[in-house]
């Protein structure tokens, strides 16, 4: 079949949208050949026009306030790309945006891991990311990038951090010998009805009913057990929280002593002088996070800042500042005695201490529980 | 022959409200018949649809009783609410209508200050009031009244009392905007017959000021059915309304064909309301109230 020129452009276009071409390289090969034939594809100008700002979205607060300081501001000063930033309490929120946007409104998410990851490669949204062009990608964790790549050979994002969600409880109202002794029963516990919260989140409330039934949460064989367990918690919960600032907020303003709560969250309430404990419960749920590049980024920019995140000093300065241990291999770089004294801090760089979601078997459920959950939370 | 334009052609007529008539149509009826179309497509899995057309999401509105459950408690909320603000709503409305202040307009402004303040931070103030460590609770708790905090947050009150907050202007501008049109001779005309003050506004002001309540019951209990940053903000999962139902389905689940149908449902379900009311009331009321 021969191909018109605007058709190979097309092409080009497509493959430079999906990282397989360096944005130098699409530059030099389209400009060659509007010069050639005298082309002007409605996409050329504005690919033509130098990238000067790069869109991220994370899930703001303390982690973000890290992100910026540590991150964004350093990569701004030095290669004059701003980053613009958005935000989001719950990860589906913004998947619904970027669905009703045009392809390069939104390019970078700090994003929930291979359980998030599947979604976004079931909607078509994602990109490939050339890794030539983040050679720092080969410090981080290669059990973190596994998963990724499993799904998608061409990854389309480079995990960056990890944590837990185990218990936080109110010290004054709970004693650490208390909490170790009883670890996630203490969700159940009639003695704290009406004080206790939770994660709005199927995965988070399934997890912590497996735990509380004693099954695999990989591999659920009682799904009635589950959610009699997941109506045991909603009944003694005062409110289930649906983003990090309501989860510090809650538990530093006491409406709740007993939550499950994000590792990181924790710790930064700690710092701010809070009376609030953190455990991690026997099979506790740990997650990792990734800087995830959507279909229609600017590939270079985007790969670049990603790359800027990486190098050891930034992700150091980052996984301090937000409280969650990087995506750097501790065998590989020397990490700080700051992080590796973070909960979930895995010093052999294997993960094997830490439970992650099967992402397969969770994406083959996320539908019918997730629908179920929504309506448990809601009194059925 | 060409009919030449007079000054009420009705062709003029239409050319004035072409734009309007566009905008409506482009910004209005076009997203609606859009998201109905879209009821009829094919969920996949979170995040995918295709345009297979099925009824299998009608179908599961239809027999499945849980979304009917919560259209009628999202209607009793919706109506108890509305209910509350007429009847906290007609004092205050009464008062600045019939007061002699010369200043009555700052009693007007008083009633649109809230407005300048974000929606979301005048919800979530009710946090710093109603919550356990909130001003009524310290409260109470240091004057010895109470031994433990009451628990007057995230629960069904909370939510409908957020929506009190929200919706009391809407009701007292309706109502007062209705007194405003009542000619004063009437009830002078009834006190010189004998009315006492208490027969005359029972007799003569209420019964003409009802069109300005009945629209603000309207107004309010629209706005309080379709309801969803209160409920999320101040209530439980167990006091989520409609609204909530159809963020968490398209938000959450991902699922926007089932989204769109809950979201035609409460569409057709209180645009049903307005229908009955538009019949027996007429829309002007609510027009007016608006208007000021």
């Amino acid at each position: 079949m021969k191909l018109s020129n605007g058709k190979r452009l097309e092409r080009l276009h497509d493959r430079y949208q999906n990282g397989d071409l360096s944005r130098r390289t699409f530059l030099t090969l389209t400009a060659a050949a509007a010069a050639a034939v005298g082309l002007d594809m409605p996409w050329m100008r504005q690919a033509l026009a130098a990238v000067e700002e790069v869109r991220f979205d994370g899930w703001g607060g303390t982690v973000q306030d890290a992100i910026d300081k540590y991150a964004f501001k350093p990569y701004t000063a030095k290669t004059k790309i701003k980053v613009v930033q958005g935000t989001f309490g719950d990860e589906d929120e913004i998947i619904t945006k970027i669905k009703t946007a045009k392809p390069g409104d939104y390019q970078v998410i700090h994003s929930s891991g291979v359980n998030y990851y599947i979604k976004y490669v079931n909607g078509g949204l994602t990109s490939e990311i050339n890794e030539a062009n983040i050679p720092n990608m080969v410090n981080v964790l290669q059990p973190m990038i596994d998963p990724f790549r499993k799904l998608t050979p061409k990854l389309s994002a480079v995990p960056y951090d990890y944590g837990t969600t185990g218990i936080a409880y109110n010290t004054k109202v709970i004693s650490p010998e208390e909490a170790k002794e009883k670890g996630a029963a203490l969700l159940l516990d009639k003695k704290y009805a009406g004080k206790v919260g939770g994660y709005s989140d199927m995965t988070t409330r399934v997890w912590y009913a497996a735990l509380a039934t004693g099954q695999d949460p990989n591999n659920l064989k009682d799904m009635d057990a589950i959610w009699a367990k997941v109506r045991e918690t909603r009944d003694l919960a005062k409110k289930f929280w649906s983003s990090g600032a309501e989860l510090m907020d809650l538990l530093s303003k006491g409406e709740i002593v007993v939550t499950d709560a994000w590792s990181g969250r924790v710790a930064a309430l700690q710092d701010q002088g809070h009376p609030i404990g953190y455990l991690d419960p026997a099979g506790s749920y740990a997650w990792m996070e990734d800087m995830l590049i959507l279909k229609g980024s600017p590939m270079a920019e985007c790969e670049e800042l990603i790359n800027f995140m990486l190098d050891p000093a930034t992700s150091i300065a980052v996984a301090e500042g937000q409280s969650y241990p990087p995506s750097l291999d501790p065998t590989k770089v020397k990490l700080t005695e700051k992080i590796e004294k973070l909960p979930a801090f895995d010093k052999t760089g294997t993960m094997k201490s830490l439970t992650f979601a099967d992402p397969v078997y969770w994406a083959t459920n996320e539908d019918a529980w997730t629908k179920q959950w929504n309506r448990i939370s809601k009194g059925a | 022959m060409r009919r030449r334009w007079t000054l009420y052609d009705p062709r003029l007529a239409w050319l004035l409200v072409a734009p309007v008539l566009l905008l409506l149509i482009f910004f209005l009826v076009l997203p609606i018949a859009v998201m109905a179309a879209y009821t009829f497509f094919t969920f996949v899995t979170a995040g995918v649809e295709t345009s297979a057309l099925t009824t299998a999401n009608w179908h599961e509105f239809l027999t499945d009783s849980y979304y009917a459950g919560f259209l009628l408690k999202t209607l009793r909320v919706g109506a108890i609410t509305a209910l509350l603000c007429g009847v906290l709503g007609y004092f205050p409305a009464y008062f600045i209508w019939a007061t002699t202040f010369k200043h009555k307009w700052l009693l007007l402004l008083l009633l649109i200050v809230p407005f300048w303040i974000s929606f979301t931070i005048r919800t979530f103030s009710w946090i710093n009031i109603l919550g356990e460590q909130g001003v009524i609770n310290v409260a109470l708790l240091k004057l010895g009244i109470i031994s433990e905090p009451l628990p007057m947050l995230y629960n069904e009150g909370a939510v409908i009392l957020g929506m009190l907050h929200f919706l009391l202007p809407y009701m007292i501008l309706n109502v007062y905007v209705s007194l405003e049109g009542i000619d004063r001779t009437l009830i002078s005309a009834a006190r010189s017959m004998g009315c006492t003050s208490a027969q005359a506004f029972r007799e003569v002001t209420l019964p003409l000021s009802l069109p300005g309540l009945a629209a603000g019951l309207l107004l309010c209990f629209v706005l309080a059915a379709g309801s969803y940053v209160t409920p999320q903000l101040l209530g439980s999962g167990r006091d989520a309304l409609f609204g909530n139902l159809i963020y968490d389905t398209i938000m959450g689940e991902l699922n926007w064909p089932m989204g769109a149908t809950l979201s035609i449902v409460l569409f057709l379900v209180l645009g049903f309301f307005a229908a009955i009311y538009t019949r027996f009331m007429g829309m002007s009321q609510i027009v007016k109230g608006l208007g000021g």
